[in-house]
């Protein structure tokens, strides 16, 4: 049984996105892909000021056992991303709705979080 | 994540011990297989440094029998038989066909001289049943007779404590045949009136046991280990700890159409004596007189990212000529915190190279596998 926090908005690829007080997105894994995926070892983010495109790979997760594509849940621009990760990919296993975050997306239609789905929906995806 | 299925998959007979045990169960083989129980680099330092166990009950065992049992394999595999002299002994070979290509790698276990024990890969069964079935004609009924053993499981224990934690689960009475084996050797042993064949051999590096024992005492035994504070694998732990080791995987790092001589495997092609004539000799003689211009090499990354499977790696050959070779197995290393793999590359490659990871050439130095062993990094 999976039980996302509620106020974030899920993609189906498994990413989370949080809209910030500022307007900014925050996006990261949820909890059941870095289960999938077991011990990430290497995460390839994008660079600060690079265009993501929704839907669109913008990163990637390495795990011991695989690479996997991060889908950008939003279209924007990268503001700030995760550089503690790293040195620290495990942050990822460990906290990844909080300190595992990946990157933050500016200039983003605060309207397109509306096309994403409810922690109650993705998590009847993941069961 | 589940993958399309035609037919149910396999299960061993410890399927309900891993679900209690919470694993993350995977496709392998047409098995329902555990690939980690919780994490993984924990699984692996385990058996580096402790001990782990696997239920490796996948596997396919098949016993050869019969007065001809010793005459056909030595036909039947580029390693020699005759290298087995004393009852238990183990060894390695690749089972090649016409071309020199490997149809699967395996394990022979002498152990008498009408009974010899093949393990073969759980992937390849249907192919090397049919491969071994095909080699039979010519042999007159009772001089080789094939059995496959689907009722026998497989558990390995590996580790610097495995073979102190597995001699104290067996009873006292076989402690002196297996306090005795040496490595690479096993010993039939009769524990509550089933033979268990205990063997001092594995996939990972370190020292242990693998045991092929009933289906029907692997539960209590698993859980006696698991009582005994053995560490639960997957076979994402075993993948890691073999590529560490510098051991090849079927599928990935030879197939069909990789012979031995480019697999880095030569040292398990037995040439002499030069009059024994098995399958595939031809065209390994013919490969090696045209000369192999590939080699198989271990990489260690130094940029940043993972090596996997199928990433190009891009030689400097000197005088501005480039080669190009192929990762066959990466991944990461827990022991050296850091990715590696096995590569076949021109065989005149220098100390280092390229690798094409994604849209980057990553810089990567070539070193002589294994990488890790016995608790310890090699390189």
């Amino acid at each position: 049984m999976s039980n996302s926090p509620e106020e974030l908005k899920y993609a189906e690829s498994h990413e989370w996105a949080r809209l910030e007080e500022d307007g900014t997105v925050t996006v990261g894994i949820t909890d059941h892909a870095q289960g999938a995926l077991g011990d990430l070892v290497y995460i390839e983010l994008p660079a600060v000021g690079d265009n993501v495109e929704v839907s669109e790979a913008c990163a990637v997760v390495e795990s011991v056992k695989a690479a996997s594509d991060i889908y950008a849940p939003v279209t924007g621009t990268v503001i700030a991303i995760n550089e503690e990760l790293e040195d620290a990919p495990e942050k990822v296993n460990e906290y990844p709705y909080s300190d595992g975050w990946l990157f933050q997306v500016g200039d983003v239609d605060a309207g397109q979080l509306g096309d994403l789905m409810s922690a109650e929906d993705y998590d009847a995806t993941t069961e | 994540m589940a993958d399309a299925q035609t037919a149910p998959n396999k299960r061993t007979p410890l399927y309900a011990e891993h679900q209690a045990l919470n694993a993350r169960i995977v496709d392998f083989g047409g098995w329902d297989m555990p690939v980690n129980y919780g994490s993984q680099l924990e699984e692996h330092h385990a058996v580096r440094q402790n001990q782990g166990m696997f239920d490796v009950s996948h596997m396919t065992v098949v016993d050869v029998y019969g007065d001809g049992a010793r005459t056909w394999l030595r036909g039947l595999l580029a390693n020699d038989v005759n290298k087995l002299t004393v009852p238990g002994k183990a060894l390695y070979s690749c089972m090649l066909n016409e071309n020199g290509g490997v149809i699967d790698d395996l394990i022979v276990y002498f152990l008498n001289e009408t009974h010899f024990r093949l393990v073969v890969n759980a992937s390849t069964r249907d192919k090397d049943l049919a491969w071994l079935e095909k080699q039979l004609p010519g042999m007159e009924k009772g001089i080789v007779d094939l059995q496959e053993r689907p009722e026998q499981a497989m558990v390995a224990v590996q580790g610097p404590n495995a073979r102190a934690t597995v001699m104290k689960l067996l009873p006292l009475e076989c402690h002196e045949a297996v306090n005795a084996l040496k490595v690479f050797s096993g010993a039939m042993v009769e524990i509550d009136g089933e033979d268990w064949l205990v063997a001092r051999t594995g996939y990972t590096g370190e020292d242990g046991f693998e045991i092929i024992l009933p289906e029907t005492h692997v539960v209590k035994f698993w859980r006696d280990l698991l009582a005994a504070g053995v560490q639960p694998c997957g076979l994402g732990a075993r993948d890691t700890l073999r590529l560490e080791a510098g051991m090849a995987l079927y599928g990935q790092d030879m197939d069909e159409t990789i012979s031995p001589l480019q697999a880095g495997l030569n040292w398990t092609v037995a040439w002499e004596p030069q009059d024994r004539d098995f399958i595939g000799r031809k065209a390994l003689e013919t490969q090696k007189s045209a000369g192999i211009e590939v080699k198989t090499v271990g990489l260690i990354l130094e940029g940043k990212g993972v090596l996997r499977g199928h990433q190009a790696v891009i030689t400097d050959d000197g005088e501005d000529a480039q080669g190009e070779g192929i990762v066959t197995s990466g991944g990461f290393s827990p022991t050296l915190d850091g990715s590696i793999a096995l590569a076949r590359v021109p065989k005149n490659i220098g100390e280092s190279c390229l690798v094409q990871i994604r849209k980057n050439q990553v810089p990567a130095r070539v070193v002589k596998p294994p990488f890790a062993r016995n608790g310890k990094a090699l390189v």
